[in-house]
């Protein structure tokens, strides 16, 4: 009896040591094939103000190609939260979309993964050639001196909005066009539970879109050129406490702003709670939100003094979406030809224009339809004050160890806690050391 | 342990089975019957098993190899490619002078701390709650019921639900505790900072008494009504009852609740995560969080598995002191 009694001990330990951790995937190889010619999955990012906007979006496009070509495409529109997340599952298990969206930040990251199908020159002579896309934009799609990872397809650029009727009230006539006058807008407006600007405390990405302008500003970069981590530079640390103090000393953030992450700043924006945000297309989110057009005004993002230009008046990062090909795709030669189809002089207007951004397609930017007072911001900002984030393979590293930072940065200040130059330092000094070493 | 009748029917598929085994006479009509009587509970486990082994063991062996390897986003389009770390990614994650293994420390204890409560409060509010609906008392059924709520709902909308009710702005909590009670100086944070490990708790308990409760509720209706009976003309009180006839009487019940309650608890992904996202409070960095961030959110996925077998290492170890222990225990009780 007792021997049964063991090893029926010996079962049920084993068994729910197994049900606790279970980890596993499946491993893959090879490139693509045209073996199902007919059909194609494209995952594409939410641009629009929810996933049913973009579906409505997308789907009359996707319509039409196929019937253009004959290919039937499966449309899927996937949140950011997950997205990453589905590329890197698609990627580790061979079993993916065949056409998909990135966040072009990512794109130095899953190049070096080889999931997806580089673009040397004979791929970029099928959808017409290398010299139909902005410059900047084509070099956001992956490390120096490699066939880019994606094709540009959307461009984007921070830039300030502001509410006229709240910068009226408090008497500010002109918008801010540096940090300093942020600040003192700011603390006009920020009274009566109103407050001067939105922020997304925990949302990673976000705050290192910010900190990546303010270390430029600060004459600093979070990678050395030989592409080393590089995040406790002085310049790093005074852009990082530059931003949190807007919460912790100058308060014109309100402190419940730290634990936003799903673009509540926004509708905090919409409701007439903050009077500015720093976002990219945000338009088309406050329409959605009931905030009439002429009720926001927008400049370019803000710098430290002068106007915005090169090098330290750098006042935004080049943001966009690439369009990428997987690797593993059944059908190369449809992938190629959707790709091609949505970088079109024509798709490309229709896109840009649904979604408030700007066509990385020289051919379509001359539209009168990106002339309007926000698009042409963004315009001007990506052609003389935009740099692109770093392409490195540890992009997506940098991004979670430095944007936890911020964010618990964030959650000091919101606590009440001081935060110090040592303290940002050392919340710095601990990203970088858990940033991979080879 | 083994029988020795054969019925005809065993017999003659005895010898069907026999044919191809020469033997004696003897062994063809009793040897398959035995083979037989022994094999058929293996051979209705075969499904189970090898189901088992498919959904957990194989996952499990390759997430072992996978720790044995440094596989990062270079490799893990083709994981064969990926070089071998030896102990290296093991090395990383036990060095705790070091920020990684330091990391992986934190959110041990961190977990550990919250098991504990967790497990100790779900039980005793579990068992409380269960002790008092033995009393038939009007609306019994409809409290039962009730009270299975959170367990029977999905996890994703209870638990992003308790989100909604921490916020800092907007959430029911900072209104009750703050605008109507005056608990509090001023609105508190709940998701970030250091009360996140008790919004955690706060949750984690909820979702998980109903279960104890559910589970004690069934073992008390196994206690014979004439024992409480008894014992009352012995003049034991009601703190007497609970301490020498229900707990007692509840002891197998509660060694398998709090062993399923302690794995649960301690693995518990989907809580954590809801609430926090990928990037978890120091407070509330529990170790599922802590490995999905080491794998998934920094593309090391070697590293990840690492840690991931040490925990498995640490179930094992613990589970089977548990039940080494506890089953002595009943042992000696049963002698």
């Amino acid at each position: 009896m007792s021997r049964i009694r063991a090893a029926a001990v010996g079962a049920a330990t084993l068994s729910l040591a197994l049900a606790a951790t279970a980890c596993g995937g499946g491993s893959s190889s090879g490139g693509g094939s045209n073996d199902s010619p007919k059909t194609l999955t494209y995952w594409a990012s939410n641009q629009g103000p929810s996933i049913a906007v973009d579906k409505k979006v997308l789907q009359p496009e996707i319509d039409k190609f196929e019937k253009q070509t004959g290919i039937k495409v499966k449309l899927e529109v996937i949140p950011w939260s997950d997205l990453l997340n589905r590329i890197l599952t698609a990627t580790t298990s061979g079993q993916g979309p065949d056409v998909l969206n990135i966040g072009n930040s990512w794109s130095a990251s899953l190049q070096a993964s080889g999931a997806l199908l580089p673009w040397d020159a004979k791929n970029f002579e099928k959808i017409g050639g290398k010299d139909r896309f902005v410059e900047s934009a084509v070099q956001s799609a992956g490390a120096e001196g490699k066939d880019p990872a994606a094709v540009p397809l959307y461009s984007l650029s921070y830039a300030l909005f502001y509410n006229k009727k709240m910068f009226k009230d408090a008497g500010i006539s002109e918008p801010p066009t540096t940090w300093d006058e942020i600040v003192a807008d700011g603390k006009k407006i920020s009274k009566n539970g109103k407050w001067g600007l939105a922020a997304e405390g925990s949302n990673l990405s976000n705050n290192i879109h910010q900190i990546f302008v303010l270390a430029k500003q600060h004459g600093a970069d979070w990678f050395t050129a030989d592409g080393k981590p590089d995040f406790t530079s002085d310049g790093a640390v005074a852009a990082v406490k530059q931003y949190v103090d807007l919460m912790a000393k100058d308060k014109i953030i309100a402190p419940g702003n730290a634990e936003y992450a799903q673009n509540q700043s926004l509708s905090d924006f919409s409701k007439g709670k903050t009077a500015m945000v720093l976002w990219q297309a945000a338009a088309s989110t406050f329409a959605s939100q009931g905030m009439k057009d002429d009720e926001w005004g927008v400049v370019p993002a803000p710098v430290q003094s002068g106007a915005p230009g090169p090098d330290r008046n750098i006042n935004s990062m080049v943001a966009g979406i690439n369009i990428a090909v997987f690797k593993n795709t059944k059908n190369l030669d449809g992938a190629t030809k959707f790709v091609k189809f949505m970088t079109s002089d024509e798709e490309s207007k229709l896109l840009n224009k649904a979604y408030g951004s700007v066509p990385p397609v020289k051919g379509a930017q001359a539209d009168p339809a990106f002339g309007t007072p926000s698009t042409s911001v963004v315009k001007d900002t990506l052609a003389k004050s935009a740099a692109p984030l770093p392409q490195v393979a540890d992009e997506s590293q940098f991004e979670t160890a430095v944007g936890t930072a911020v964010k618990e940065l964030f959650a000091d200040a919101a606590a009440g806690k001081p935060v110090t130059t040592e303290s940002v330092k050392a919340a710095l000094t601990k990203a970088q050391q858990s940033m991979p070493t080879k | 342990m083994t029988t020795t009748a054969t019925t005809p029917a065993e017999a003659g598929e005895g010898r069907a089975v026999g044919k191809n085994s020469p033997g004696a006479a003897r062994g063809k009509s009793r040897r398959p019957g035995r083979i037989r009587r022994i094999g058929l509970p293996y051979l209705l486990l075969l499904p189970a098993l090898a189901l088992e082994l498919l959904v957990h063991l194989i996952p499990m062996v390759i997430g072992i190899v996978m720790s044995f390897r440094e596989l990062t986003q270079f490799y893990i389009r083709d994981w064969g490619t990926a070089p071998w770390a030896g102990l290296d990614n093991f090395k990383v994650a036990v060095d705790f002078d070091a920020p990684v293994g330091q990391a992986l420390l934190h959110s041990f204890f961190v977990t550990c701390l919250f098991t504990v409560l967790s497990v100790g409060l779900c039980w005793a509010i579990g068992t409380a709650a269960a002790v008092y609906m033995q009393e038939t008392f009007k609306g019994r059924g409809i409290l039962r019921a009730l009270f299975l709520i959170p367990y029977a709902l999905p996890v994703y909308a209870a638990v992003i639900t308790w989100v909604f009710m921490f916020q800092h702005d907007n959430g029911l909590v900072n209104h009750v505790l703050h605008d109507q009670l005056g608990v509090t100086d001023k609105p508190s944070f709940w998701l970030i900072g250091d009360n996140s490990f008790y919004a955690l708790l706060t949750v984690s308990v909820w979702k998980g008494w109903p279960f104890a409760f559910l589970i004690v509720m069934a073992g008390l209706q196994n206690i014979p009504r004439e024992m409480y009976e008894a014992a009352a003309l012995d003049g034991a009180g009601l703190w007497q009852q609970l301490r020498r006839i229900t707990l007692p009487s509840l002891r197998p019940v509660n060694q398998v609740l709090v062993l399923v309650l302690f794995l649960w608890t301690f693995n518990d992904f989907n809580t954590p995560y809801v609430m926090f996202g990928k990037a978890a409070p120091e407070a509330a960095d529990l170790i599922s969080v802590h490995i999905y961030q080491s794998s998934f959110v920094t593309w090391n996925f070697g590293s990840g598995s690492a840690m991931s077998v040490l925990l498995l290492l640490f179930l094992l170890v613990v589970t089977g002191v548990y039940l080494a222990l506890t089953s002595r225990g009943r042992k000696a009780a049963d002698a």
